[in-house]
């Protein structure tokens, strides 16, 4: 039990069960699973289904904060990418013929790709502070998607791209496929190569990697390189959803969400050691918090400081110096000591 | 001012000391004592205990049992702030300064002088440092920025931090070992100044000679159990080793020799010129197949950019590099390890570990670096030649899953070390291997840079130490502002007349 409870993941995914916990409490229907057509349908489906372009943003992420670095410019990279894709379905006139979308989808990765790389070219050649250096796209990038769409807000009608973040296979939803092909194919790269611990190495001590020789720079460069690319795919999956190419709304805060997936996944800030598997937890947690305020019929207005609250008590519960706190106060007061954490909870 | 009546009762007063870390006991119930104006050396090899005990002393780390008494009184510091504000400062072994920061302003971290509105007194802050570095007699600016200055001198802001408060027991963590002459002789001065105000001052270090020369009374520590306190004065260094080490001294006595190159042996790397300012200008370098070239120069002598000019951490300026005969560009470390030609920096920690990561992971670091990111290395063949390293090199404890900053300093090098040669090099640049080590390890370390060279390694040995220049060097290059003024032959050599070389070169420059 005690190596269950030290395992890094422990907290994570008790924060992750228990937020399920309280919706099943407040509405059993939540984990209910209907099916309908061959189809899966229900909360927890549409978590997994609606959690496709977080997760993206976040695995990337991930590896962007494991070198010290930090991605801003996520959600401007998930306009851009989602612009270029409908603008060049708009154009060709022909939103069926599966030649265009391959070219449209194509070229939104590459558009991705292209800002991942500007990225890192800024950071990681020129040296420029990572929070700077996206910062620049963050803010630039809204605007080279609505000179992308001229000024509108692109909209089509293919049901070949509505496919990917509203179609089924096997009873689930694609975008969930998605998802699990980028944690496993992201996995890989770093776990069955040398990439994970080297850039760990670059993350924690940069000089001290050089000097073993190893490729910070393109480490570094790569890393965001990734992280323009998987946000170029969630732009897609964003874009997919909503058929409409929205160069405000697109992605809007998702470079927060994404943040805190990762930290609340256990990865810290400071760089260095990162876990995949807890930046997975910490999506769902947050795609399931976000149910959660629906479900709840929190007014809009009110969502933000409602979310804070949830995230900070989240926070809380993983420090481990809270909880060292909260057990002193019980042995202290024995009984009362649990109540207040515990109460919190309910009231949300 | 009570020291000479009040001899019965010291100023500290530890007794039963007992501190584990999981399964391991880093101090076994330890007694400790030191009274007021009394300067005392703690001695042992790594893992003996020392740290741990200071770390208790000075409220780093809670004791698992025991007590600690200053001025009769039982203490318990929850944190280092607590036992600065009892009057028990510390310098410990790594500089903790901030070097972005000015050199007043890390004198009075933590206790800025305020001024009414509770800002910072920026006025006094200045007073504070200028008074705290008279006092030790130094003339260093306060506004500058202290990561400008060298080492040594950031080391004497440390002390002269610690001192500058209403301090009762200072520690002095290894003080000396970025320092040269004039410096330690300078640092004694203020220790015996601070003694004679009554002040309990412990002295670690690895150097003997200096422990011998400042201090009044030494306790042994080994395996993070008590040997005994004794004076120095009754205590022959002999007799000191071997309670330190609990063998007898006559092992380490036995002086390894270390075989010279034979005269046709090859040339493996040759420096012409090699200039990076400011440090070094014009040097020329020549290494022999199998030897070790020991250098000797004073601090700021460039002793560490000739290093990392060598070894492509600093580009050149001008100058040409040859190994084996063929002029070669290290435009990167990177290039200059896959050339055979690696560094072990004088940092360890800032330039040398990666401390959170693993011992296996820091073994495997360079050699998977070398191979690229596509071409892992197996788990299982990580493992295997992480073990025979950490065999080879008996590094302890032999737990390859550890985090390296948990290691002691000695094993950190040997860390680093095993990750270096695990590249199979040709030239190997050691800059300070045995800085902050124990006797025993040092040795160890020393006896390997031998083998390595009877392997057929060439060697640049890097040490402010003479006499380990002598002992481990086959040849010594003098090093003088940056250039290198005469490569001798260590045999015949004395650490006096190695020094003359040294200082002189110095005399003729001014």
């Amino acid at each position: 039990m005690n190596a269950v409870m030290k395992h890094r993941l422990f907290w994570p995914v008790v924060v992750l069960l228990a937020l399920i916990l309280v919706n099943t409490l407040s509405r059993p229907s939540f984990v209910s699973i209907t099916v309908q057509d061959g189809r899966l349908y229900g909360s927890l489906i549409d978590i997994l289904r609606n959690s496709a372009p977080l997760m993206l943003v976040a695995l990337g992420m991930t590896l962007v904060i494991a070198t010290r670095g930090i991605d801003l410019s996520v959600g401007a990279v998930m306009a851009v990418s989602g612009a270029v894709a409908l603008q060049i379905i708009q154009d060709s006139g022909d939103a069926a013929n599966p030649s265009v979308l391959a070219v449209a989808i194509g070229a939104g990765l590459l558009a991705g790709l292209a800002c991942g790389l500007w990225n890192g070219f800024l950071i990681a050649v020129l040296g420029i502070q990572p929070i700077i250096a996206t910062l620049v796209l963050m803010l630039a990038g809204r605007g080279i998607a609505l000179l992308i769409t001229r000024g509108f807000i692109t909209t089509i009608n293919s049901d070949p791209y509505k496919f990917m973040a509203q179609g089924y296979v096997v009873g689930l939803p694609f975008a969930f496929y998605v998802s699990l092909a980028a944690i496993a194919i992201v996995a890989v790269i770093e776990r069955r190569t040398a990439l994970g611990v080297l850039t760990e190495a670059v993350g924690i001590n940069p000089e001290a990697s050089r000097l073993a020789g190893v490729r910070a720079r393109g480490i570094i460069w790569g890393a965001y390189a990734a992280s323009g690319l998987l946000a170029g795919f969630a732009g897609l999956l964003y874009s997919s959803n909503i058929m409409a190419a929205d160069a405000n709304a697109a992605g809007l805060y998702i470079e927060l969400d994404a943040i805190l997936a990762v930290v609340l996944g256990g990865t810290s800030l400071a760089g260095g050691t990162f876990s995949l598997a807890g930046t997975v937890v910490g999506v769902f947690t947050i795609q399931t918090l976000k149910s959660t305020i629906t479900f709840l019929g929190v007014p809009p207005a009110v969502t933000p400081v409602f979310m804070a609250a949830v995230v900070v008590l989240v926070v809380l519960i993983q420090s481990s110096r809270f909880r060292r706190w909260v057990g002193r106060l019980g042995g202290r007061l024995s009984v009362r000591s649990a109540q207040p954490v515990e109460r919190t909870e309910v009231a949300s | 001012m009570m020291s000479t009546m009040e001899d019965a009762q010291p100023l500290v007063q530890v007794t039963g000391a007992t501190v584990r870390f999981r399964s391991d006991t880093a101090l076994d119930g330890v007694d400790f004592r030191m009274f007021a104006g009394e300067v005392h050396s703690l001695m042992g090899e790594n893992g003996a205990g020392k740290s741990t005990l200071i770390k208790a002393l000075t409220g780093a780390l809670a004791l698992d049992a025991g007590e600690v008494r200053l001025g009769g009184e039982v203490v318990r510091f929850a944190t280092p702030h607590d036992a600065h504000l009892a009057g028990i400062s510390t310098v410990y072994q790594e500089i903790d300064l901030l070097p972005n920061l000015t050199v007043a302003e890390n004198i009075a971290l933590g206790r800025e002088p305020r001024n009414r509105v509770g800002a910072i007194d920026w006025a006094a802050t200045r007073r504070l440092a200028h008074d705290a570095l008279a006092a030790l007699g130094l003339e260093i600016d306060p506004a500058s920025v202290l990561g400008t200055h060298p080492l040594a001198v950031q080391q004497l802001v440390a002390i002269a931090r610690a001192i500058s408060t209403d301090v009762k027991v200072l520690v002095l963590d290894e003080p000396t070992s970025s320092l040269d002459f004039d410096e330690v002789a300078e640092l004694f001065r203020v220790i015996r100044e601070l003694k004679a105000r009554g002040v309990a001052i412990l002295f670690v270090s690895h150097f003997l000679d200096q422990v011998y020369e400042i201090c009044d009374r030494i306790t042994v520590l080994r395996n993070g159990r008590l040997v005994g306190e004794y004076l120095t004065t009754e205590l022959l260094r002999i007799d000191l080793v071997q309670k330190m080490l609990g063998r007898s001294a006559a092992a380490l006595a036995e002086r390894q020799t270390f075989d010279a190159p034979d005269d046709d042996s090859s040339v493996t790397l040759s420096a012409r010129g090699v200039t990076v300012l400011p440090g070094i200008a014009d040097a020329d370098v020549d290494l022999v197949e199998g030897e070790v070239l020991g250098v000797a120069g004073l601090l700021g002598s460039g002793r560490t950019k000739l290093a990392r000019a060598l070894t492509g951490v600093d580009r050149l300026e001008a100058g040409i590099i040859r190994i084996d005969g063929q002029e070669r560009r290290l435009s990167s470390p990177r290039r200059a390890l896959s050339l055979g030609v690696v560094y072990s920096s004088e940092n360890r920690r800032t330039e040398g570990l990666i401390g959170e990561l693993s011992v296996l992971e820091n073994i495997t670091l360079a050699l998977q670096a070398q191979r690229g990111v596509l071409r892992r290395i197996r788990s299982a063949r990580q493992r295997e030649l992480a073990a025979s390293w950490v065999e080879a090199l008996d590094i302890r404890p032999p737990d390859l899953d550890r985090p390296v900053a948990s290691l002691s300093g000695g094993n950190q090098q040997k860390v680093l070390l095993a990750r270096l040669l695990a590249l199979s090099p040709r030239v190997i640049v050691l800059d300070e291997p045995t800085r902050g080590i124990d006797v025993g390890a040092k040795v160890e370390i020393q006896n390997l840079v031998g083998e390595l060279a009877d392997n057929g390694l060439s060697v640049v040995f890097i040490s402010a130490e003479l006499e380990e220049v002598l002992r481990v060097g086959t040849r010594v290059a003098i090093l003088q502002d940056g250039r290198v003024v005469d490569v001798v032959p260590s045999e015949g050599l004395t650490t006096d007349s190695l020094l003359a070389m040294v200082a002189r070169s110095e005399g003729d420059e001014a």
